[in-house]
């Protein structure tokens, strides 16, 4: 009977699943007429005229952050931070290489602007690296960028990064997976419980140049933390982590992580924290301190939060702090302050290997009935709070506290608005939701699926980011546009606070292989290293022609000596597998080694001016040991005999052993 | 005839009162204040130049707009047509002209005190002069710029006059081009040196002269 039912139920789903799949494209929208007017007016940004936010979205497993604007949701232009992006140049020269390291891929998560008393100070972006436990630093002068650090020591699967403290003092990053430490450890997976470790890191912030280190560490539990939030005002000096796996499974998580009904959440004091590495009170792993909660008491408090929580968020008070328990339809709220009593009051229900666990009825003001499938929250600046719900595909607006008793008595009568999206929204942003002062303008849902919303593009299906009006007391979804795979959390920040430049200076090119005049530019033989130093400026190169011979080690600087927005130059040399995109100013360098003989055409890959196409050269590679005829260089190139120069064979052409370049493809077989 | 030549010469000898020889004064003052000022600018716009591109000339200096970077920027596209790059080396009336200006301030000086009216025609003709020689010049700096053009350059157009007062097309370019405030002053200055005349043009010749 029982297996009737289920087969009943089943079937109902199947059939109302597929009346709303069926539905999907055929009907309209719902937008009335009045809507469709009102709503373009909301978003509509003219021709010439331009977006009153930057969104800067991650670009998940692409490795990469992606800038739109807002009202229009545009997309403008791709950051590349984790993999190489040929379309800007970045992985190909020698700087971009060395912040790659042999990574060709990342994925982005959490991008966290810097700010100065807990708001934004339009200075440096940063994202994490999920997959390859590291941190970048967008500088917003240029929208570069800047460093990669990682992977960091000791961690694994920096999920819950990059987090910024209030004065970007510290970033946080804590390990989604646990793994036996110091890295290169093996024990079982059976030892699981005992010998796998979670970290807590702290990344130490250069407040001038921006430049990360690693901190300090502090050793956790292996549960896998997931999402976390810095405190400001009465929370100032905290920073707060969800985790799901209490179970301390090591299969199935999806199961065996989801037994429990409450996951610990971590309380750490950051400030704390410092003051006890200050004093001494950590020991050194892989050359970090690390600290033990365990043994230096204070640092870290536990709570019990709603079954295996995923978003982690403070408020713009810095009063409370939500937390969305993803298997449980509720949002807990807590009450720092009540945090802070119980701390003081050693109000603790127990503790897990020696790290005490707060009472969770002393410290939990409520929790909000906001939908299935609570994931994230923000906020506006109304004293409204704004949580994700993914199995609901919805957004819940809701008010924060402090409540009235009858609100007390009954949740559901705080919960004010609920809006569906399209479709199982992760993330969401409100601009400032993270700062004391939020703006109530917009909120931007980033969902997961997209469902064939868009026109068909095949079974890879793009990501839906849709736009909602917060302003009024009722939400208004007014846009939407897609991206590629795949944006977590974004932040949004008013174009009016920062000014980038747009041509690096002349002045400020401190590059000792920059040349500034067409006829400085040069190619110059030392050894079996060829080095030029070329110019770009529409619509040429100068020199035209770069001569070496094969196992010679080839360096070539560009400088595009432009000084107008947007008169940006490639080099691509043919067969090389070689595209660097330099912008007006700017000197990049790519090295390589010749090892193919010929004539190899070089040009300009961006389209830059009437006679763009007219922008070329030519690299002749001649059989080692071979006399160039004409040296481009001052001095006569010296004549190389051995067959083998820095341990590089001399090959033959048509072998074609080339590492670097990619074989020529062969047909079908 | 000889009544002609009789009342000219009278003219010419004619003191001055105070208010010629304070205009004098004022006059000076003019033409120092011309130094600091644009003489002429010339502005170009294309669609994708909204902003525009922008020369302005001094009696001393060229200047391109933007902190240099228009002049480098017209210069670029000049190229393409075989143009000349401008450079402010290639007016060599800037050398002249602030020098020109100085001799102005100093004669205008020298009127005033002398009081006599011979002095502010003489002023006033070489300054007239001057002006019309500088516009002249311009002339004939733009013309050439715009008809030495390199035969073996990208981009073939027939040899044309830049305009030196108004606005006109070029290719994709709608330039104008038009005096400042710099001219403007030594227009005024001119008509204050017109003023001084007129104000003493009834004055009596010291007895003794007359
Ligand atoms: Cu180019």
């Amino acid at each position: 009977m029982k297996v009737l039912r289920t087969s009943v139920i089943g079937l109902a789903c199947t059939v109302a699943l597929s009346l709303v799949l069926s539905g999907c494209g055929k009907k309209d929208s719902g937008t009335s007429a009045g809507d469709r007017a009102s709503n373009a007016e909301a978003t509509y940004v003219a021709p010439g005229e331009k977006d009153e936010y930057y969104l800067f979205y991650s670009g998940g497993h692409s490795g990469q952050v992606f800038v739109a604007g807002l009202p229009s949701l545009r997309h403008i232009v791709t950051i590349p931070v984790f993999a190489p992006y040929p379309g800007t140049g970045y992985g190909f020269d020698v700087e971009s290489k060395q912040l790659l390291g042999n990574y060709t891929w990342g994925d982005v998560h959490h991008p966290a602007l810097s700010q100065t008393d807990s708001m934004y100070d339009g200075r440096w972006l940063f994202v994490n690296d999920n997959a390859n436990n590291r941190v970048a630093r967008i500088d917003l002068h240029d929208f570069k960028t800047k460093q990669i650090i990682g992977p960091l020591p000791n961690s694994s699967g920096s999920h819950a990064s990059s987090f910024v403290t209030e004065n970007t003092e510290y970033l946080f990053v804590s390990t989604r997976f646990s793994t036996p430490l110091p890295k290169g450890t093996v024990s079982e997976l059976e030892n699981y419980e005992k010998d796998y470790k979670g970290m807590v890191t702290a990344l130490k912030v250069d407040p001038q140049s921006g430049e990360m280190s690693v901190g300090f560490q502090i050793l956790m539990p292996p549960f896998n933390f997931d999402l976390a939030s810095t405190g400001k005002g009465p929370s100032s000096g905290y920073v707060f982590f969800t985790s799901y796996n209490t179970e301390m499974a090591h299969e199935t998580l999806e199961v065996n992580a989801s037994q429990l009904d409450r996951d610990l959440g971590a309380i750490v004091n950051w400030k704390a924290a410092a003051a006890a590495v200050a004093d001494g009170k950590g020991t050194k792993m892989e050359g970090v301190t690390v600290l033990d909660p365990a043994t230096v008491p204070g640092i870290v408090h536990f709570v019990a939060i709603a079954k295996s929580p995923h978003g982690m968020d403070v408020d713009p008070t810095g009063k409370w702090v939500t937390a969305g328990g993803k298997l449980q339809p509720t949002a807990t709220v807590l009450n720092v302050e009540k945090i802070l009593t119980a701390i003081e009051q050693k109000d603790y229900e127990g503790d897990f290997r020696g790290i005490p666990i707060l009472t969770h009825d002393k410290v939990v003001e409520g929790e909000v009935p906001v939908g299935l499938g609570p994931l994230h929250t923000q906020y506006d600046d109304k004293g409204n709070a704004y949580t994700s719900l993914f199995i609901d595909s919805a957004v819940t607006k809701w008010k924060l506290p402090p409540w009235t008793d009858a609100e007390k008595q009954d949740l559901t009568s705080v919960v004010k608005d609920k809006i569906t999206v399209h479709y199982s929204i992760g993330h969401l942003a409100i601009s400032g939701s993270d700062t004391k002062k939020p703006d109530g303008k917009w909120l931007v849902a980033l969902n997961k699926l997209s469902k064939g919303r868009h026109i068909n593009v095949g079974p890879s299906q793009p990501e839906s980011s849709q736009l909602i009006d917060i302003s009024g007391e009722k939400m208004k979804l007014v846009a939407e546009a897609y991206t590629e795979p795949e944006p977590h959390f974004a932040q949004i920040l008013k174009a009016d606070q920062i000014d980038p430049i747009e041509v690096y200076p002349q002045a400020e090119n401190k590059n000792p292989n920059a040349v500034w005049e067409l006829e400085d530019g040069i190619v110059t033989r030392t050894g079996t290293t060829v080095e030029a130093k070329v110019v770009a400026i529409r619509s040429r190169f100068s020199p035209d022609k770069i001569e070496a011979n094969v196992g010679d080690t080839v360096r070539i600087h560009v400088t595009n000596i432009e000084q107008t927005a947007d008169m940006i130059h490639g080099f691509g040399i043919n067969e090389h597998n070689i595209n660097i995109v330099v912008d007006p100013g700017e000197t990049k360098t790519i090295e390589f080694v010749a090892k193919k003989k010929g004539v190899f055409p070089f040009y300009c890959t961006n389209f830059c001016s009437a006679l763009h196409q007219e922008m070329q050269g030519y690299m002749i590679v001649r059989e080692s040991g071979a006399v160039e005829p004409t040296p481009e260089t001052g001095t006569p190139a010296p004549t190389v005999k051995t067959d083998a120069v820095d341990g590089i064979p001399a090959v033959p052409a048509t072998e074609n052993p080339d590492v670097d370049a990619p074989a020529p493809v062969e047909p079908n077989k | 005839m000889k009544r002609f030549l009789r009342a000219e010469y009278v003219f010419l000898q004619k003191p001055l009162n105070v208010g010629s020889r304070l205009l004098l004064l004022l006059s000076a003052v003019i033409v120092g204040g011309s130094l600091y000022f644009p003489l002429w600018k010339v502005h170009l716009e294309a669609p994708q130049y909204q902003e525009g591109l922008e020369m302005t000339i001094y009696a001393y200096k060229l200047e391109g707009g933007n902190g240099g970077q228009d002049l480098k920027e017209i210069n670029m596209l000049n190229h393409y047509i075989g143009m000349k790059p401008i450079s402010a080396a290639d007016f060599t009336e800037m050398q002249v002209i602030p020098f020109m200006l100085g001799l102005f301030i100093l004669l205008a000086l020298r009127a005033a005190v002398f009081g006599r009216m011979g002095p502010v025609v003489d002023l006033f003709v070489l300054a007239a002069y001057f002006g019309m020689f500088s516009i002249g010049a311009f002339y004939f700096r733009l013309y050439t710029y715009g008809h030495n053009l390199d035969p073996h350059a990208p981009m073939n157009v027939e040899p044309f006059m830049p305009v030196v007062f108004g606005t006109q097309q070029i290719a994709n370019f709608t330039q104008s081009s038009y005096p400042q405030m710099g001219s403007y002053f030594l227009c005024i200055f001119m008509l204050v040196l017109l003023l001084a005349i007129w104000f003493s043009r009834k004055e009596q010749l010291p007895s003794s002269l007359s």
